[in-house]
């Protein structure tokens, strides 16, 4: 039976009846993985949210389905990343084909000691109901409202007039900051008049998510010039619930309609799966894409965020995963500036981190396109001899590009980092995100990333005992005006008065760590500056850095 | 064999990217004769005999009997 979709009932709100439109802090537009997800974000920072959602369910067909390990430790951090891994399929491994031929096979994280695998596969709409539902327990802070469209914004310099259809009429409210989560066709995007720069590619690709009980394992295939069906290249991945995702590359000529009969469709599922296999069709669907973003990502009092700032093709999945990095990127600075605790322009850092991701996935993609989808004689030629070398040399392996599948931006050039002036091994660096690991609580086992809970967190490593003097400083951080939180990790069994330990050695490892090392954190796990030893001088100005005070 | 067949470029996704872009605005036969001017620089970096056997053997492999 196919995925039955929710409906959500549209309630009248008390903004329709005010004489003056009311004020809020923040209007999110759009209930998508990205507006949810920032809505979450800020709820949990008892920032109180307005988010619109011009539908009354949630996203139809599977749409994005995988899933990176940074986007499930943003979840997690957002009460939802149990939840993710338990209904997703965990994978990490891919084939990639040339004819029927299998030129290698990839691991996407050949290490263990990470609470979060490479990748699950999910289908988008579980992670939006599971989003919302997160959302409803938050309905303190956040105030979700159904068939509410956004038909009008006035964008002052203090703030925003937004006018928003409903099935009762059209109303008005005032924000002081409009977050564009709308999406591709993003409505605050043509509002603004704001043009994507980038390309649009001709070939079209055909989705078939189809429903059957079938006996292979979760890896990620990949077809180059697959023999089986008349495509450039095919893609097969499995989903929760016996679903399987087919994607078929049918070039620039085909004829979208004509593809999307069912009888046509079957052909090309039973070319890939065999003859005796009688699935349901879950979802049939053509598309083309664009690699292309907006210059800027903030506007005054308008920001953008996910896809409605940018576009890449879906090879490597860094739509959907780069756009929840957007949400958790913009929530803290968000917070700060709206609480007067830092000043407007640690919104400048937004939008030059996250055009820096943009760029950086829009080139990925591009990348992939042109050795998936190759643009005359030569291009194909190279990518032949690339494919047909690699099988048996392993020189030409790395040179194949299937789609670089998505892993978090490293902000290196961040204004907000403060510069190494230690020397350091592993490959962590300022602007990176934390790293994961795993650490012994008093509690049992627990994980890095789990004891960050969106605040400023300064890791401190110690061998032995925390020296008096540094635990007099970290009381007096934690009281800051914005709060630096502790997390005193044992590198010892002997290790005293900390909370954690790291009797694996893993964290050790990882951040090259030693007795004093420390290393500052943003809200958003990512590290903005680190020492060998400890100093409370250097700690409180490289805060300042990270918060633009 | 002499000839090194493990990875050992440094940022493949943009030597590829590169690589590509190379090409572009040429006809055909320019194209051509673009790779046969980067083979034969290469090919004077190289300079030993046995490896540049190697490759031309290698390289013709898909198209011997």
């Amino acid at each position: 039976m196919p995925y039955e979709y929710p409906k959500f009932e549209y309630r009248r709100n008390a903004d329709q009846d005010a004489k003056v439109p009311v004020r809020h802090p923040v209007v999110i537009a759009g209930a998508g993985p990205v507006g949810l997800a920032l809505a979450v974000d800020l709820a949990l920072k008892q920032v109180p949210v307005i988010l619109l959602e011009a539908q009354d369910t949630i996203s139809v067909g599977s749409r994005a389905i995988c899933f990176a390990k940074r986007t499930l430790e943003v979840c997690e951090r957002l009460g939802l990343g149990r939840r993710l891994l338990e209904k997703g399929v965990t994978w990490k491994k891919g084939v990639v084909f040339f004819g029927d031929d299998e030129v290698f096979e990839f691991d996407l994280l050949p290490e263990e000691g990470h609470q979060f695998p490479a990748f699950i596969n999910l289908q988008q709409y579980y992670l939006e109901l599971y989003a919302i539902e997160r959302a409803q327990e938050l309905r303190e802070f956040i105030d979700l409202r159904w068939c509410s469209e956004l038909q009008a914004i006035d964008s002052g310099e203090n703030g925003v007039r937004l006018t928003v259809g409903t099935p009762d009429g059209a109303y008005q409210l005032d924000c002081d900051w409009l977050i564009a989560a709308d999406g591709a066709r993003s409505f605050c995007r043509k509002s603004l008049g704001l043009e994507f720069e980038g390309r649009t590619f001709d070939d079209q690709f055909l989705i078939a998510d189809i429903k059957t009980k079938a006996d292979m394992p979760p890896v990620r295939r990949f077809w180059f010039a697959p023999t089986f069906t008349d495509a450039d290249s095919a893609l097969l991945h499995m989903q929760p619930d016996d679903v399987w995702r087919l994607d078929f590359q049918i070039g620039p000529e085909a004829d979208a309609a004509e593809e999307m009969q069912i009888e046509n469709v079957m052909r090309r599922v039973r070319g890939m799966l065999g003859n005796e296999i009688e699935p349901d069709l879950e979802w049939i669907s053509v598309y083309r894409f664009q690699s292309r973003c907006i210059r800027n990502f903030v506007h005054g009092r308008v920001i953008f965020t996910g896809d409605a700032a940018h576009q890449v093709s879906p090879f490597g999945a860094r739509g959907a995963n780069s756009g929840i990095q957007d949400a958790e990127n913009l929530a803290w600075k968000l917070q700060l500036v709206l609480k007067e605790l830092a000043p407007e322009s640690l919104l400048d850092s937004y939008n030059a981190e996250r055009t820096y991701a943009a760029e950086e996935n829009i080139r990925h993609s591009t990348q992939s396109t042109d050795f998936i989808a190759p643009k005359g004689v030569i291009s194909l030629a190279y990518r032949n001899a690339v494919l047909s070398l690699a099988k048996q040399y392993k020189f030409a392996r790395p040179l194949i590009n299937s789609g670089r599948l998505s892993t978090p931006t490293i902000h290196r050039e961040s204004m907000l980092n403060t510069a190494d002036v230690d020397s350091w091994s592993g490959k962590l660096m300022p602007g990176a995100p934390a790293a994961d690991a795993p650490l012994q609580s008093p509690e049992g086992e627990s994980w890095l990333l789990s004891q960050l809970k969106g605040e400023f967190t300064l890791l401190y490593f110690t061998e032995d005992a925390v020296p008096e003097l540094v635990e007099a400083e970290l009381r007096s951080l934690s009281k800051n005006l914005v709060p630096v939180k502790p997390l005193l990790i044992g590198l010892k069994p002997e290790s005293q008065g900390v909370s954690v330990f790291d009797l694996q050695g893993l964290a050790a490892l990882r951040y090259d760590a030693r007795n004093g090392t420390t290393y500052l954190l943003r809200p958003d796990q990512h590290i903005c500056a680190r020492w060998k030893t400890f100093s409370l001088d250097e700690i409180r100005s490289a805060l300042n850095t990270a918060t633009c005070n | 064999m002499k000839l090194n067949l493990e990875p050992k470029i440094e940022d493949p996704d943009g030597f590829y990217n590169q690589l590509i872009r190379l090409h572009d605005g040429l006809s055909e036969a320019q194209s051509l004769e673009l790779q046969s001017r980067m083979i034969l620089l290469l090919a004077n970096h190289i300079g030993d005999s046995e490896v540049l056997s190697e490759v031309m053997r290698i390289a013709r492999e898909p198209f011997t009997e």
